[in-house]
């Protein structure tokens, strides 16, 4: 096992965890500022995919793709605010998950009415094809890189909207009690269309740029969310902190289970069962992570008003 | 005779009647008409309801969300399927520290299903109930998911493409294979589930466990620790659910990763709160409809998902209280 291979896989549970990132932080962000769990944050990841590599396709540019997917996943995020989520904020979690579950029913028929029932493609930009060369020889793509970085500006992005400007100290004031800050003055409701569509558009944004990774299909973006909702139970509901920390957290136990655990068994078994037991336990090593840090800390990592 | 006979009298208690008629009278008509189709039909809805039965024990009496009762319901129909195949072809499922081979009598799956899936739920109950509110509902969901990757992860057993059952499992008295037949086992089994939740919600365990979802600090003080109660709910729920998932894997002959995907659960949990959350008969009500509505769009249209899902949201949006609810008013607490 060389040193480039380890750290191309350290890159890629990097690149897994920043994508789940950008998923995380808007769920968490809903959670956080108007207690809603909101399943279909994964159809708005499908949205941005679709609505990427459709404009992708029509106008041959990859980045009016990815800014088309951003808007048009924050713009079905607010329609969806007004239309429907905004009747769930005062009811309990139950009706939050069937009304949503409900929601991802409509999304996926109507994109697969829309776009039809064939997977869509999206190609990597010239601009990011190739590959970094890796100390130790082999090469790291480009394009993954890029992810890491874009996602890493956006978390930074966020920190910075979150702590420095108007319309954060608004949502953490939003987090914090709800009547005061309508009763000083702020219109709530826009507030909360506000920041259910800045988080639909991070999901987008993130379906965009996994699109150009994987086929563009319907379905694509629940294997997604239920590891989102892994992440933000492990990072505290409401925390981006813990959004970012589990994130990462999650990626590389994902990504470094699948390549190490069958190899380590190697060591112990026959080559054939090892390869079976590590890669079963290496599916379910996020879940078994989860299971220990709730059981653990049973609010999370980064607890919010605790 | 509190709850299950005394209910008859009430508006609830004759929309329940009304009910368990009807799903009774279905498949008795298909048989007459020669329409084995409805049969299985109706099959479905006494085995789906049976799972959403056990999940309102859980979920409507004891508070308790859990987004992965698939879990329970996929365990039941790989117990049942895993003993048909190891009695199909004769291999035994260990050989230490005992020879264990595979069976097809039911009246051994169903023990087996319900030891297999007590510890499970015993495990899962008593790690996920540490937590409460989402991250009970995320915890519940992520041990679900746990098992659907490791099923998928089990080549030996059909990893993604499931296991098929070539025959159906067999009962002592009757032909499991004669459709009829099979519906009285699933309708039989049906009825006893509710009328045993109904005898638990009446208990004063049952109360117990009611009090926990309204109060646990309450409950506690009462001198009653609400952990152990409601814990014992969960794995009782479990167990119902698991129960109806062998069922299912015996009805179509094939158990697969699909039993165990966390679309089931949300399923399960649509047929209890589109019947009543906490109305005994609303898991029936609910699944029933369910199955009404899916094969009814479902053959007018290719899109029936959509349809399904707006109506879904309706139901959750403005008719709060489920179909029990609508039918019977609210629940009457005597």
């Amino acid at each position: 096992m060389s040193v480039a291979f380890l750290i191309e896989q350290l890159l890629n549970g990097a690149q897994f965890g920043v994508m789940l990132f950008l998923m995380a932080a808007g769920l968490t962000l809903v959670f956080g500022v108007m207690g809603l769990i909101n399943l279909a944050h994964g159809s708005l990841f499908m949205l941005g995919a679709f609505f990427c590599s459709w404009i992708a396709g029509i106008t041959g540019s990859f980045w009016l793709g990815l800014g088309g997917g951003f808007l048009a996943a924050a713009a079905a995020g607010a329609l969806i605010e007004i239309l429907v989520i905004r009747r769930l904020y005062d009811r309990d979690h139950l009706d939050q998950v069937l009304a949503t579950f409900a929601l991802i029913l409509i999304f996926s028929e109507l994109v697969r009415w829309v776009f039809g029932d064939q997977p869509l493609y999206l190609d990597i930009p010239p601009l990011l094809s190739g590959a970094l060369p890796l100390p130790g020889g082999g090469g790291y793509p480009v394009y993954r890189l890029a992810i890491i970085l874009a996602g890493l500006a956006t978390a930074l992005g966020l920190y910075l909207l979150i702590a420095k400007t108007r319309l954060g100290m608004r949502i953490r004031a939003g987090e914090s009690d709800r009547e005061m800050i309508g009763a000083l003055g702020v219109d709530i409701r826009t507030l909360y269309t506000a920041v259910f569509a800045l988080g639909a558009a991070l999901a987008g944004f993130a379906g965009g740029m996994v699109g150009a990774l994987q086929s563009v299909q319907v379905g694509m973006g629940e294997p997604v969310l239920i590891l989102a909702f892994v992440v933000i139970v492990i990072g505290g509901i409401g925390s981006v902190k813990g959004a970012l920390i589990g994130s990462v957290l999650v990626g590389l136990t994902d990504t470094l289970g699948r390549v190490f655990l069958p190899q380590a068994f190697k060591l112990v078994l026959p080559p054939s069962e090892a390869t079976a037991v590590g890669s079963a336990l290496a599916s379910v090593a996020i879940y078994l992570l989860m299971a220990v840090i709730l059981a653990w800390r049973p609010k999370g990592l980064f607890p919010v008003n605790a | 005779m509190p709850g299950f006979l005394t209910a008859l009298r009430s508006r609830e208690g004759a929309v329940n009647a009304v009910l368990a008629g009807l799903l009774l009278a279905a498949p008795l008509v298909a048989f007459v008409i020669d329409e084995p189709f409805y049969i299985s039909l109706a099959t479905r809805v006494a085995i789906l309801a049976l799972a959403g039965v056990g999940l309102n024990l859980a979920l409507g009496y004891g508070g308790m969300v859990s987004f992965g009762h698939a879990a329970f319901f996929g365990l039941g129909g790989y117990v049942a399927g895993i003993a048909a195949f190891h009695a199909f072809d004769g291999s035994d499922f260990i050989t230490w520290p005992l020879t264990l081979g595979g069976t097809d009598q039911l009246l051994i799956i169903w023990p087996l299903t319900i030891l297999v899936v007590a510890v499970v739920a015993f495990a899962i109950g008593a790690i996920s109930l540490r937590t409460s509110g989402v991250y009970f509902i995320m915890i519940t969901l992520a041990f679900a998911q746990m098992i659907y990757y490791l099923a998928i992860s089990i080549p030996t057993y059909g990893g993604e493409d499931g296991l098929a059952i070539y025959l159906r499992n067999q009962l002592p008295l009757g032909d499991s294979n004669d459709p009829l037949t099979f519906f009285f086992v699933c309708y039989g089994l049906l009825l006893l589930a509710i009328f045993v939740s109904s005898r638990l919600v009446a208990s004063p365990f049952g109360v117990a466990l009611q009090c926990a979802r309204m109060n646990e600090v309450r409950l506690a003080t009462m001198g009653i620790a609400p952990f152990p109660v409601k814990l014992t709910a969960f794995v009782i729920s479990g167990i119902i659910t698991g129960i109806a998932g062998t069922l299912f894997a015996d009805l179509n002959g094939f158990v697969g990763p699909s039993m165990l995907s966390w679309h089931r659960s949300g399923e399960i949990m649509i047929f209890v709160i589109l019947g009543g959350v906490g109305r005994l008969f609303g898991p029936l009500a609910g699944a029933a409809l369910f199955i009404l509505l899916e094969s009814l769009i479902g053959g007018m249209t290719d899109r029936w998902q959509l349809f399904l899902g707006a109506i879904l949201l309706g139901v959750v949006l403005f008719a709060r209280g489920g179909l029990i609810g609508l039918l019977a008013g609210r629940a009457r607490h005597d």
